[in-house]
């Protein structure tokens, strides 16, 4: 098998997916003739065909409402957001009427709402965004953000599957940059399981997406210095797996959450929280975060490796944790 | 083209609005007695427009009310029971005491989406309804309501354009109360008829007397029948008057005394009376027959939500996601295998009409027609396939801009022929053939 990138992935899923199920349906802006801003789903209205390939005018609110709609008479849209900060812009449609609907009168929401996060390639402030956090705080959604070609496909698939609304990120930094072999089979991968990505004892280092990348590459920095750091992908982020935190750190005391969403309120405070509650015992040291700037997303290079976590952060900070 | 209904249809439109009004009076004086934890907004006075707009629909269809809709949930099956239980927040109620008011749907039976409180948001979702309806080849038709308050939301733009792009089978009644919350409409909007705003998204629109439930009705049934017919979305601009505040707790006082007096007079149940005695459609021993069985309907169902129960504490955490307690399955009333590859394959190029530009030779008059509005008398009569379809068949997307009508257009057309020319003889574009796969 040739390997393939985490965006062929995404679209090898697609393709599967509507194959498989008539009632699986996409739209989004210039997804159709265009093939999508990054080119995710290029050929699929070649193949699949206007009915269920749908170019929509640049109205996210109309693009989830509708994919709601379309879900309530059992389809499974699949809405893309050209970009991902711009789910702001239906930000009401996604927590307000997605997220309660099963909640408050028993209407499953089988929708994947997906688009390209996150920074690294010089967006700026409207185009790198990472805004997980505010739908990880709303109930009824789950959130999703691998950082493998063979998770993004497996996930995206069980996503499709699903029978609530799920936010898909897929990390554009990544899109062309990570490639494997994928295997042939219709294969899905769990929502709500993380994966310890590399094993150690010296210390947990807990991430996803982009952010999961350099922490492993950190963690190889860290080896040869004598460290060895566990590397655990979350890969889900609501329902956060709770179990695969507690599990590691049981065995190596002490923790360092990474992620490129910015400091404030992100889910590096909500780990440590559900370690004070649940693991307080296992700790043998105070909990770490490396995190973006609480700022905007600076479009300038040296500003962006600023905000960004980087190795060399990431392994200094795993450095002292490890020495404390 | 007027639809004749029988003399039991007559009498039926009139126990709904009846039943309607004796609800929601019931509902205020529970209001009173504190057996409803939350608010009561009252549809007084605008029940011809509930009853009227949702008994012009056929079973199949879909229907999302807003909060001053218990009439057009009442005609689509609910029972009052329903009503009574989600005001006092039993677990017998539709949602179990999760949510209130006429905050529940109902998806397998009576096709009822539940509103939700932010306004305009119930626009694309029955446009997705609308469309996925047509998809599933159901023939249906979604309908909503929106106040003149709601009509000045992003949703509500977005919605009703993506509709109209779209062609959607979607009925919007635009329910002209004149009041949002406290603001008249002159304050929302600069322009008189709110129907006017049907126009810019090129789509059909009427207003009707929203206090006569005869006109509400033969116009909404009009138009679901154009709407069924694929001639896309259209707007119902109905114009009333809320009778009461915004919920029971506003007494209303910046209402003028004399625009209760005016719209009093012009009650769509007294009304409606009136015309039933004129028309020798009933009589007093019929009445009250109706008015009998309203009552005792409502009491038994007022009693059913009294002794209900409240949800159990533990309740609260229940329900926050669907995990297998719900089957999903899509009524499909196509044969699947059209939407399964292969299907037309299109290529990546878009086919645009005129290419869009001014046309000063045309006259300004001419602009205006060029914007495929389907009101506009030059429309074609015949039903227009969904603009999916017709993507499949010439590969031509849904921009209906009427280049079709360009032979007159000499210029614009020998123009045309020359760049054709010119391009022949260059071969073709770098960019397309970059594209050629």
């Amino acid at each position: 098998m040739p390997e393939i990138t985490m965006l062929e992935a995404i679209r090898e899923a697609l393709f599967e997916e509507m194959e498989r199920d008539p009632t699986v349906v996409a739209l989004g802006e210039d997804i159709g003739v265009y093939g999508g801003a990054f080119k995710v789903t290029e050929g699929l209205l070649a193949k699949y065909g206007p009915e269920r390939v749908i170019d929509t005018p640049i109205s996210e609110t109309a693009i989830v409402g509708a994919a709601c709609g379309m879900s309530y008479l059992g389809l499974r849209p699949v809405a893309e957001m050209q970009f991902i900060d711009f789910i702001a812009c239906c930000f009401n449609q996604v927590t307000n009427f997605a997220a309660k609907s099963h909640y408050r009168w028993g209407a499953p929401v089988p929708m994947v709402l997906r688009g390209p996060s996150g920074g690294g390639v010089h967006g700026g402030p409207f185009h790198s965004a990472n805004p997980e956090m505010y739908f990880v705080h709303t109930p009824g959604l789950k959130v999703v953000y691998p950082s493998t070609a063979y998770d993004a496909k497996g996930l995206l698939k069980s996503a499709v599957r699903d029978n609530n609304p799920v936010l898909f990120f897929e990390h554009k930094f990544l899109y062309r940059r990570v490639k494997e072999e994928i295997p042939p089979d219709d294969y899905t991968v769990p929502i709500g399981k993380a994966i310890v990505r590399r094993e150690g004892r010296h210390l947990t280092i807990v991430s996803y997406a982009a952010a999961a990348h350099t922490s492993l590459e950190a963690a190889e920095v860290l080896a040869k210095e004598g460290i060895e750091a566990e590397v655990i992908d979350l890969r889900t982020l609501l329902p956060l797996d709770r179990d695969a935190i507690l599990n590691s750190l049981k065995k190596t005391n002490k923790l360092l959450v990474v992620h490129e969403d910015t400091q404030t309120g992100g889910i590096a405070g909500e780990i440590a929280a559900i370690v004070c509650e649940s693991g307080f015992d296992y700790l043998d040291g105070p909990i770490a975060r490396v995190t973006a700037l609480d700022t905007p997303v600076p479009y300038s290079p040296p500003l962006e490796a600023e905000f960004l976590p980087s190795v060399e952060k990431v392994a200094a900070a795993a450095r002292e944790l490890a020495q404390y | 083209m007027t639809q004749k209904l029988t003399p039991e249809q007559h009498l039926e439109l009139y126990y709904f609005m009846q039943l309607n009004r004796q609800l929601e009076e019931r509902l205020v004086r529970l209001f009173r007695q504190n057996k409803i934890v939350g608010g009561v907004y009252s549809s007084l006075g605008q029940e011809a427009v509930s009853v009227g707009t949702a008994y012009a629909l056929n079973p199949g269809d879909w229907i999302a009310p807003m909060i001053r809709n218990i009439g057009s949930l009442l005609v689509r099956g609910v029972k009052p029971r329903e009503v009574f239980t989600q005001h006092m927040a039993k677990y017998t109620s539709p949602t179990h005491g999760k949510d209130g008011t006429s905050h529940f749907g109902d998806l397998k039976v009576r096709h009822i989406v539940s509103p939700i409180s932010m306004l305009g948001d119930l626009i694309p979702v029955m446009t997705g309804v609308a469309m996925a309806g047509r998809y599933l080849g159901q023939k249906i038709v979604a309908m909503t309501w929106i106040g003149d308050g709601g009509s000045s939301t992003g949703a509500f733009h977005e919605g009703l354009n993506f509709a109209a792009a779209q062609r959607a089978p979607f009925v919007l009644v635009l329910e002209n109360n004149q009041w949002a919350y406290s603001t008249p409409v002159a304050r929302q909007v600069p322009i008189r008829n709110l129907a006017d705003r049907a126009k810019a998204y090129g789509i059909a629109s009427k207003i009707v007397d929203g206090n006569d439930v005869l006109a509400v009705y033969q116009a909404t049934r009009a138009a679901v029948n154009d709407c069924r017919a694929g001639r896309g979305p259209a707007l119902i601009e109905v114009k009333t008057m809320r009778m009461k505040g915004h919920a029971q707790h506003d007494p209303a006082e910046y209402v003028p005394r004399d625009m209760f007096e005016y719209w009093k007079g012009r009650d769509p149940i007294a009304r409606y009376e009136a015309y039933l005695t004129e028309h020798k459609l009933w009589d007093a021993n019929k009445k009250s027959e109706i008015d009998e069985r309203i009552e005792r309907e409502l009491n038994e169902d007022q009693k059913f939500a009294e002794e209900s129960p409240l949800p159990l504490a533990e309740q609260a955490k229940e329900g926050v996601y669907c995990e297998g307690c719900h089957t999903i399955e899509a009524e499909w009333r196509r044969d699947k295998k059209e939407l399964m590859p292969p299907v037309a394959n299109v290529e990546a190029v878009w086919k645009i009409a005129d290419f869009g530009g001014v046309r000063p030779e045309l006259g300004p008059e001419a602009q205006v027609a060029t914007q495929g509005n389907p009101a506009e008398p030059k429309r074609s009569p015949k039903p227009t396939a969904s603009p999916d379809e017709e993507v499949a068949v010439e590969n031509q997307q849904p921009i209906r801009v009427p280049f079709g009508r360009g032979p007159k257009d000499r210029v614009f057309e020998r123009e045309r022929q020359e760049r054709q020319e010119k391009h022949a003889a260059k071969g073709p574009h770098p960019r397309h053939r970059r594209r050629k796969r």
